[in-house]
């Protein structure tokens, strides 16, 4: 039997030019931090170092508050909405141009395989961009009042698994409906965040209107609790979440949180499999797993397990790990090392609670953070692995036998961010997506996104919806007899 | 002849349907703006919130379900029944708020018609905050408006009815199911109202009404892992008290309508903001194919 | 397909996933026993999701493959090449030009393989057995009322027979698609089942005509219904009928193929057919071949591509790897 080998297909580096250190994005520059302090960001794929970060600090946090409320009183608040809409168009198109400079400037920094950020995370950075830009000018007809406001100052934080997107979806609708903004960007990712500063200049979009901090926890901590600071946009761990929610408590400050997530994935008998293992397979390994509303357990009816199982692995056989930057790449690298620690931490203590831990055989890098798609089988609900979020390549797989005991076991969690059904009937699929209370339900799909789709979760996943109409109300204040 | 004995009501919480006293056996004098005594009240404890948040879990899964239409007549019904109950509801307000007659009906009337207004929006909301999202690619998806879940309701101090009825109708309209802690030195017209809320096809335990001082209840509440959001309107005025509540809140992310700084003038017209605050929006992709 | 019934027709039983919840061996003779039984199993085949489905082929046609690779898959893809010739205006000239290219694609290059087979109207397989002979290239034949197959089973099986007699190693058969649409699946099971007899031991080619099949469903079904009734390879289009091979369609066909050996052991071949005409599209199928069905199917036994000008476009792509500089097509013979 011959084999069908592909050869590397790398994706050239030249496209990006990375240079040896950034400063903070203050009022449209790039400046020092104020007591010099920096970090580096590496390629988690082979741990090189890429640049130094300059580290915010608490003068810095300062001043780019204070930019971004000059910007908001003096320019941004006082400009017609078409011509932000315009400014936000400009920038969309400017990111669609440097598409694929952005796309493995991504990879680089994030390990994620170029065929996603190339198909997936950048084209969806300039369709929110283009989204929120027609928004702009047509705000009064979005339910909120015949004049609604912004809130002034938005701080917003982001995490480090979808880098440029989840800046779309912050900076996009924070711009369209008159906010400035302050971001930080992750630790580990900060630098397509700032390329993103440079779309800002080369889109000449007034000074202080989008500010961009480098830093780790402590910089996210400053910005939030930041007296004038008027809205808080948060995306990440569930922990961090509860004490942004602490931290405004008393406070003026509005909050909207997207927070972790532990989604079941639930397969029926009925349900076209082989799309469904695709489902699986996208929802659990897409982007690493590093996705909170990943389909980390995978609930299956147990009439068709053993069919569902074999067909996974099967499947799970074809996937490619490897370098990130590699065209045909399906799984690239672990983003930190503090991630890999904690992904097989929990895993470790899957197999020692007692579940079946299986992986296909893939041969990983030396260098660099990697862990191989793993599956546990004979995982119940009491399992940590069933519990916690592993946001890894990690599938927990259990089983149901009643479509009463498939939403049961679905909403027993804490979280309560997305779900996923697959079955053939229509009017199961619609029962189903009634019954999970979870923000986002993906019936025979998964792991879809799209700007003007409302996204976000109930209970501890969090408050508030990015995208759509419902995406603006996180960034407006409804006038008074708004009629809403 | 001489003058007929009064029969004197017994105030009581309103808890799963039912009326109990407190567990905790406790009571407390209710008196009117002069200082003259109106009635005893139950004084609610911790446990009467724990029992309190079971009974509005169990009521969840069928007030949520319950069709639009049935829930915007449940709540029409609210109003008939308040309307029988007028006169009575116009002495407690007038004397728990000091308020001249006239002025009592007028807040009672306001307070049924509130009613009316809300039962109206239980099929409409839904159009109105719901939507179906263009998305790239060959999907149906749209977003659809559900309750939140459990919410403690923490009633306005000082308007004993009509502020009540403004905090508590707009979370039912979606199908949450609520907690409320009443005005503590105006109890009355929420118990009577609870009595109201039995005799008017709500479902047991989708209202339960503690009475009592807001500082025995509402930390419980907050704090209660299985409370999925509070209205802090009862903490208006009261910034430290309000900032706990919410501190507490945080530990399950609730969904919080924070204290105004002063109660505000609830004959304004509501808005939608009450009912939203306690709405999640649910999104649902399918593929479109042959 | 010689190795058919070799040691490469059955995998070994490891490989093999025993998917019992669908079916299993035993089960099969009841399944083939009546309409109803037949029409029961049929639908109760996994459903395909038609936007699922498409997603899948097309991330496998973002594959990205690059020299070593692309040199593997274009000769590969050469020796795959059903090379065809399908018109009212063959003739046995003609049908001797494109066997003489099949022996010898690029006549400056002996290093190029030789196509699979050569595909033609009954009438020109002993122009083309002639020509052929010795050279390891097949002659297949349509056969069956080619391209609608709307003739009387008995001219069907006349049809089959002048071919083989002729000297065909391969028949192409089209099935009854107007059958199948009205749901006569026992009809369409017979017609194909006797066909096969009359075949005898030439392979039997099921075309499906899948662009009149209209569904993902309906190609499940249709490739389920072709193997139960003894196909040795299924086919998605005659070529006369758009949209003809789809990556998608033959994406729902390898994963057939492959789910059938599961369950019988058996091994079908799979042979997109028609809209196939550069390198790139056939390196899509390869990829498609390779991550679905498995490397078991990556041999001329197993997979087929019906074409006619693919094999230019894959020569002047090897000549450009080979020699670096781009090719043109004045140097490539026209049959």
């Amino acid at each position: 039997m011959v084999t069908f080998e592909y050869a590397p297909a790398p994706e050239s580096r030249a496209v990006v030019d990375i240079k040896s250190s950034y400063g903070l994005f203050i009022g449209g520059e790039f400046t020092d931090p104020a007591d010099g302090a920096s970090f580096k960001s590496i390629n988690p794929a082979n741990e090189e170092v890429l640049a130094d970060i300059a580290q915010a600090g608490v003068t810095d946090v300062d001043r780019a508050v204070a930019a971004a409320r000059k910007a908001f009183s003096q320019t941004w608040s006082k400009m017609s909405g078409r011509d932000r809409g315009k400014y936000l168009f400009r920038i969309a198109r400017i990111i669609q141009e440097r598409a694929r400079e952005l796309a493995v400037l991504e990879s680089i920094d994030n390990g994620k395989p170029i065929r996603e950020s190339r198909d997936v995370d950048i084209p969806l950075v300039a369709a929110h961009f283009f989204y929120y830009a027609g928004w702009a000018d047509k705000l009064e007809y979005a339910g909120y009042g015949v004049d609604p406001r912004p809130h002034g100052v938005a701080g917003q934080i982001i995490p480090w698994n979808f880098p440029m997107l989840m800046l779309a979806w912050k900076i996009a609708p924070a711009l369209a409906t008159g906010n400035t903004v302050v971001l930080k960007p992750a630790e580990t990712t900060p630098l397509t965040a700032l390329l993103f500063a440079e779309i800002c200049q080369q889109a000449d979009l007034p000074p202080g209107v989008v500010n961009i901090l480098t830093g780790a926890g402590e910089t996210g901590r400053l910005l939030v609790e930041h007296p004038d600071v008027d809205k808080v946009a948060f995306t990440g761990s569930t922990e961090v979440g509860k004490a942004i929610a602490r931290s405004v408590a008393g406070t003026s400050k509005k909050a909207t949180l997207e927070l972790g997530g532990k989604a079941a994935n639930i397969v029926f008998d009925d349900a076209p499999l082989d799309q469904a293992v695709e489902g699986i397979v996208n929802g659990i390994f897409f982007n690493q797993g590093h996705v909170c509303c990943a389909g980390s357990r995978l609930l299956v009816q147990e009439s068709v397990y053993d069919d569902v199982l074999a067909r996974l692995k099967r499947r799970l056989a074809t996937l490619r790990v490897g370098d990130p930057l590699d065209k045909n790449t399906d799984v690239g690298a672990i983003n930190s090392a503090e991630q890999l620690t904690r992904i097989r931490e929990l895993s470790e203590v899957g197999e020692a609670e007692g579940a079946e831990r299986w992986s296909p055989e893939c041969v990983l890098p030396e260098r660099g953070f990697w862990f191989a798609p793993t599956v546990f089988t004979g995982v119940s609900q009491a399992h940590r692995i069933a519990r916690e979020e592993i946001f890894g390549p990690v599938l927990s797989v259990l089983t149901f036998r009643t479509p009463a005991e498939a939403v049961e076991k679905a909403n027993n969690t804490p979280y309560g961010l997305s779900a996923g059904v697959w079955t053939d009937k229509g009017s199961r699929i619609l029962w189903m997506s009634q019954q999970l209370r979870a923000g986002v339900v993906w019936a025979n799909t998964f792991n879809k996104f799209d700007p003007t789709s409302p996204f976000g979760g109930y209970k501890e996943s969090g408050y508030g919806r990015e995208g759509g109409r419902h995406g603006l109300g996180a960034y407006l204040v409804p006038s008074e007899r708004s009629g809403r | 002849m001489s003058e007929r004995l009064a029969v004197k009501k017994t105030y009581k919480l309103y808890i799963g349907g039912k009326f109990p006293r407190s567990e905790s056996g406790r009571s407390y004098q209710v008196t009117d703006t002069k200082g003259r005594f109106l009635a005893n009240a139950a004084h609610a404890s911790r446990k009467d919130a724990r029992d309190a948040v079971v009974a509005a879990r169990k009521a969840f899964a069928g007030w949520s379900r319950a069709t639009a239409y049935n829930r915007g007549q449940v709540l029409y019904r609210v109003a008939e029944v308040m309307e029988g109950r007028r006169a009575q509801f116009v002495d407690e307000v007038a004397a728990g708020e000091g308020l001249s007659r006239g002025k009592a009906e007028k807040a009672v009337d306001e307070s049924i018609d509130r009613w009316v207004w809300y039962a109206g929006w239980t099929d409409k909301i839904a159009q109105v905050v719901g939507s179906s999202n263009p998305v790239a690619g060959p999907y149906f998806d749209f977003s659809v408006p559900e309750p939140t879940g459990v919410v403690a309701v923490l009633a306005p101090q000082r308007s004993s009815l009509l502020g009540l009825v403004s905090v508590l109708a707009p979370v039912l309209v979606s199908g949450n199911t609520a907690v409320v802690a009443s005005s503590y030195e105006r109890p009355l017209p929420a118990i009577t109202l609870g009595e109201v809320l039995a005799t008017s096809d709500v479902p047991g335990g989708v209202v339960n009404i503690l009475t009592g001082r807001m500082g025995d209840t509402a930390p419980w509440l907050a704090a209660h892992m299985d409370v999925n959001a509070v209205d802090l309107a009862g903490a208006a005025g009261d910034d430290e008290h309000a900032r706990e509540l919410e501190l507490a809140a945080a530990e399950n992310l609730k969904r919080v309508v924070r204290a105004p700084a002063d109660e505000p003038d609830w004959t304004a017209e509501p808005g939608l903001d009450r009912i939203t605050s306690f709405l999640e929006t649910k999104t649902v992709w399918h593929p479109v194919g042959i | 397909m010689g190795g058919r019934d070799g040691d490469k027709g059955v995998l070994t039983q490891g490989t093999r996933l025993g998917l019992v919840t669908v079916l299993n061996e035993a089960h099969l003779a009841d399944v083939t026993s009546s309409q109803a039984s037949l029409r029961q199993f049929l639908l109760g085949l996994p459903s395909v999701d038609q936007v699922g489905a498409e997603a899948r082929a097309a991330t496998l046609a973002s594959r990205s493959i690059k020299t070593t690779a692309k040199q593997f898959a274009i000769d590969l893809a050469i020796s795959m090449i059903d090379l065809t010739t399908l018109e009212g205006q063959d003739t046995p000239g003609k049908v001797r030009a494109l066997c003489a290219k099949a022996q010898r694609p690029d006549p400056s290059d002996p290093s190029v393989p030789r196509v699979a087979a050569i595909c033609v109207y009954p009438d020109l397989v002993s122009t083309a057995e002639a020509a052929l002979r010795g050279s390891g290239v097949k002659v297949a034949s349509v056969a069956t009322g080619f391209p609608s197959g709307r003739t009387t089973l008995e001219v069907k099986q006349a049809d089959t027979r002048a071919a083989v007699a002729a000297g065909a190693d391969e028949v192409d058969m089209v099935i009854d698609r107007g059958a199948f649409l009205a749901g006569r699946y026992a009809q369409v099971f017979e017609e194909i089942s006797t066909v096969k007899q009359a075949c005898g031991s030439a392979h039997l080619k099921v075309i499906l005509e899948t662009g009149e099949l209209a569904t993902y469903d309906n190609v499940r079904r249709a490739s389920w219904l072709a193997m139960l009734a003894g196909a040795d390879f299924i086919k998605t289009s005659t070529g006369k009928v758009s949209p003809a091979a789809t990556l998608p369609v033959t994406l729902i066909m390898l994963e057939a193929v492959r789910d059938f050996l599961d369950i019988t052991g058996r091994q079908v071949g799979v042979k997109p057919a028609g809209g196939i005409r550069t390198t790139k599209d056939a390196i899509k199928y390869l990829v498609l071949v390779n991550e679905t069905a498995g490397a078991a199917w990556l041999s001329p036994d197993w997979f087929r591509i019906g074409a006619s000008s693919l094999l230019n476009d894959l020569l002047m792509q090897r000549q450009k790897m080979t020699t670096g500089r781009y090719a043109g097509p004045d140097y490539f013979t026209l049959d």
